[in-house]
């Protein structure tokens, strides 16, 4: 499904050229669950923006469902983002003066022919989420868990190839935390491939496959019951098996 | 194949769609908004009530011009400010009524011509007596020259014309001004010393804007054959000339000047020693000026439009830099460049067509106000003249709203394009 090929990102800050991704290989198939760990600056958010076709390799190949996404111009881009991919953000990114519903069709409106039963589908989308009976509610009207529920409804409005999650709790108490990983986990169990980037090991517990980023590099690509950080913390409670 | 049937459908949903989020984001800021707008509004406004003005002002002129008829020609004597003439006394320059006895024959566009006397004398029937009522001398095609029938009685006969007899034709005004009884034909008038027969009473005069004279300084006139009257005054004061149709005026104009020049025996190089005036070169100059002002007001209203673009260039870069994380989530979901494109192009659109309808509403208010001014200016306080009629025309109102339109993409464009390019991933961390 997702096929990273010696992918490499310089970015040019005045003289000084940084290598945020310096020879990266990945594979993902569908239906994994995925987490990807690092530092700040391990490059582990510009592995997710080329991921998500936010932005494109500076060299290096990356393949989504077969096809090259190099040579992709800005629409085809946007398009690609619109079909395959669904994004969950640390700060939820809801419109503010929209309602839940209507922040859920905001992916539809810019799929082709997408508007129609655009609300019936972002219904069913809300209510897939647990949050049938606050669709007319506008996001300052919502708790921060009911708020990253609604972004991971509008993430999944256009049914996509992978949800991609940026931090998922990173704005959320324990609490609410738990509440959105155990959301995704029921994702999970239905199909949806899940990519996580977290830096926080309880948030990583939940994935299957753990990959450690360092330096632009990935240091390590394991089953979560072979991370020697994770195993040792034990399994949690709350997760399938 | 459903992508090639949808795409048409997707735009116009994508266009309605843009334009809920515009009208949208207008409500949500009403008073920048509205502030934003107001360089439009002023320039659509003074467009269009300045072309409803001039169009409104010209079709009620224009039907003045009509009234008195179009293809008139006014003939009088001027002493030329130059040449031979200059100094000559007014018995050389005057007109004579010799002069235009051959006119008919030598000026075939002209169909009617008439002589004119003046004079003015206290009118009397019985006990009644009106003063200063003027008296005109006209031949008998006057009828046709004025286009004013006698609706009782008849016109002058050739023996009137040629003898100088002392009938008269009465105004209705002056008829009841005397007391005279309906059937006035047959009744005899007391003009000054003399006794005049009335022979016709005449239609009532067409209310024109260019009588000057209030309800109360009104002055009566009677007609009575030019003969009879040159004769006591022994001086003609000018001519009026009809052309065949309005728009042979202009050659009937000419054909007039030569004729004369010929008979004043003016050399080739002598100024006129007369005045010529159509009519209809009076309403074409009006039209003329018209066109002008109304090119003068679009160059200030062009200005006035460019300001209040540069106002909505401003505002939408505004809007474009608060709105850079809704920018860049939307294009994170999937928005291309062209949807960001068309939203703020759309938006920068809609606020400047918000302003245009705002305008034109204010035009017609204004217009409304203009024209009551006017009425009053040239009607001079008389009472009972009807207001002049202005509304924008429509092709008015269309421009207003292409050039607001024009305007919005011209000066929406920049913001619009600065929005499209925006890095997704840059936006959504822009605080």
């Amino acid at each position: 499904m997702i096929r990273l090929e010696n992918v490499r990102k310089l970015f040019k800050i005045g003289r000084e050229r940084i290598h945020a991704l310096d020879g990266v290989d990945l594979r993902v198939e569908a239906n994994e669950y995925v987490a990807v760990m690092g530092a700040s600056g391990s490059g582990k958010s510009t592995l997710m923006n080329i991921i998500g076709c936010l932005d494109r390799p500076t060299s290096g190949v990356y393949e989504l469902n077969g096809k090259p996404t190099t040579e992709m111009s800005q629409g085809d881009l946007a398009r690609t983002r619109n079909r395959q991919i669904g994004f969950v953000f640390q700060s939820f990114e809801l419109l503010p003066r929209l309602n839940a519903l209507k922040n859920v069709c905001l992916p539809m409106i810019y799929a082709p022919g997408g508007w129609w039963g655009s609300k019936k589908r972002a219904r069913a989308a809300l209510e897939r989420v647990g949050l049938g009976d606050r669709m007319r509610h506008r996001p300052n009207q919502l708790s921060g868990g009911e708020r990253q529920r609604v972004a991971v409804a509008r993430a999944l409005a256009n049914h996509p190839s992978i949800l991609l999650a940026d931090e998922p709790t990173g704005n959320l108490d324990s609490r609410n935390s738990e509440e959105i990983l155990s959301l995704f986990d029921d994702l999970h169990r239905d199909g949806q491939t899940i990519i996580l980037v977290t830096h926080e090991v309880d948030v990583a517990r939940h994935a299957r496959r753990i990959v450690r980023m360092r330096d632009g590099r990935i240091l390590s690509d394991l089953p979560r019951e072979d991370d020697p950080v994770i195993s040792r913390a034990g399994n949690p409670a709350g997760s399938a098996p | 194949m459903t992508r090639l049937f949808t795409w048409p459908l997707d735009l116009i949903r994508l266009l309605l769609q843009s334009m809920g989020l515009a009208f949208g984001q207008i409500w949500t800021n009403k008073v920048r908004s509205a502030l934003t707008m107001i360089g439009i509004v002023i320039g659509v406004a003074s467009v269009t009530s300045v072309i409803a003005s001039l169009t409104g002002l010209k079709t009620s002129v224009l039907k003045e011009f009509e009234s008195i008829g179009a293809s008139r020609i006014f003939i009088w004597a001027e002493r030329p400010q130059t040449g031979r003439q200059k100094n000559a006394s007014w018995r050389t320059i005057q007109l004579t009524p010799e002069l235009f006895d051959h006119a008919l024959e030598y000026c075939p566009s002209l169909q009617y011509i008439t002589r004119y006397a003046h004079m003015q004398e206290t009118v009397k029937h019985g006990d009644v007596s009106v003063e200063g009522v003027i008296v005109i001398g006209a031949d008998s095609s006057w009828n046709q020259v004025e286009n004013r029938r006698v609706q009782q009685g008849r016109p002058f006969s050739l023996i009137d014309a040629t003898e100088g007899t002392n009938v008269c034709l009465i105004d209705p005004a002056l008829q009841e001004k005397l007391q005279l009884e309906k059937e006035c034909v047959g009744r005899t008038i007391e003009v000054g010393s003399r006794t005049f027969v009335i022979i016709g009473l005449l239609e009532p005069r067409v209310e024109s804007m260019f009588d000057d004279q209030g309800d109360e300084g009104r002055t009566f006139s009677i007609y009575a054959p030019f003969n009879t009257i040159y004769r006591i005054t022994q001086y003609m004061t000018d001519v009026e000339a009809a052309a065949r149709t309005p728009a042979q005026s202009e050659e009937a104009r000419a054909e007039l000047r030569f004729f004369l020049r010929k008979e004043r025996r003016l050399n080739f190089d002598d100024p006129d020693n007369f005045g010529l005036q159509a009519v209809e070169e009076i309403m074409r100059k009006f039209d003329e000026v018209a066109i002008i002002i109304t090119m003068v007001a679009g160059g200030i209203v062009a200005i006035s439009l460019l300001v209040g673009g540069v106002g909505i260039m401003n505002i939408m870069l505004v809007s474009v830099s608060e709105r850079t994380r809704e920018i860049g989530l939307r294009k994170a979901v999937g928005a291309p460049p062209s949807a960001i494109l068309l939203q703020f192009l759309v938006e920068a659109v809609t606020l400047c067509l918000v302003g245009g309808l705002i305008g034109v509403l204010f035009g017609q208010l204004f217009t409304v106000a203009v024209m009551a001014a006017a009425t009053k200016a040239i009607s001079g306080g008389k009472s009972g003249m009807e207001p002049i009629q202005a509304t924008i025309p429509l092709w008015a109102v269309g421009l207003a709203f292409g050039f607001s339109a024009l305007v919005g993409v011209a000066f929406g464009m920049f913001p619009a394009i600065k929005a499209a390019r925006l890095d997704p991933m840059e936006a959504l961390r822009h605080e």
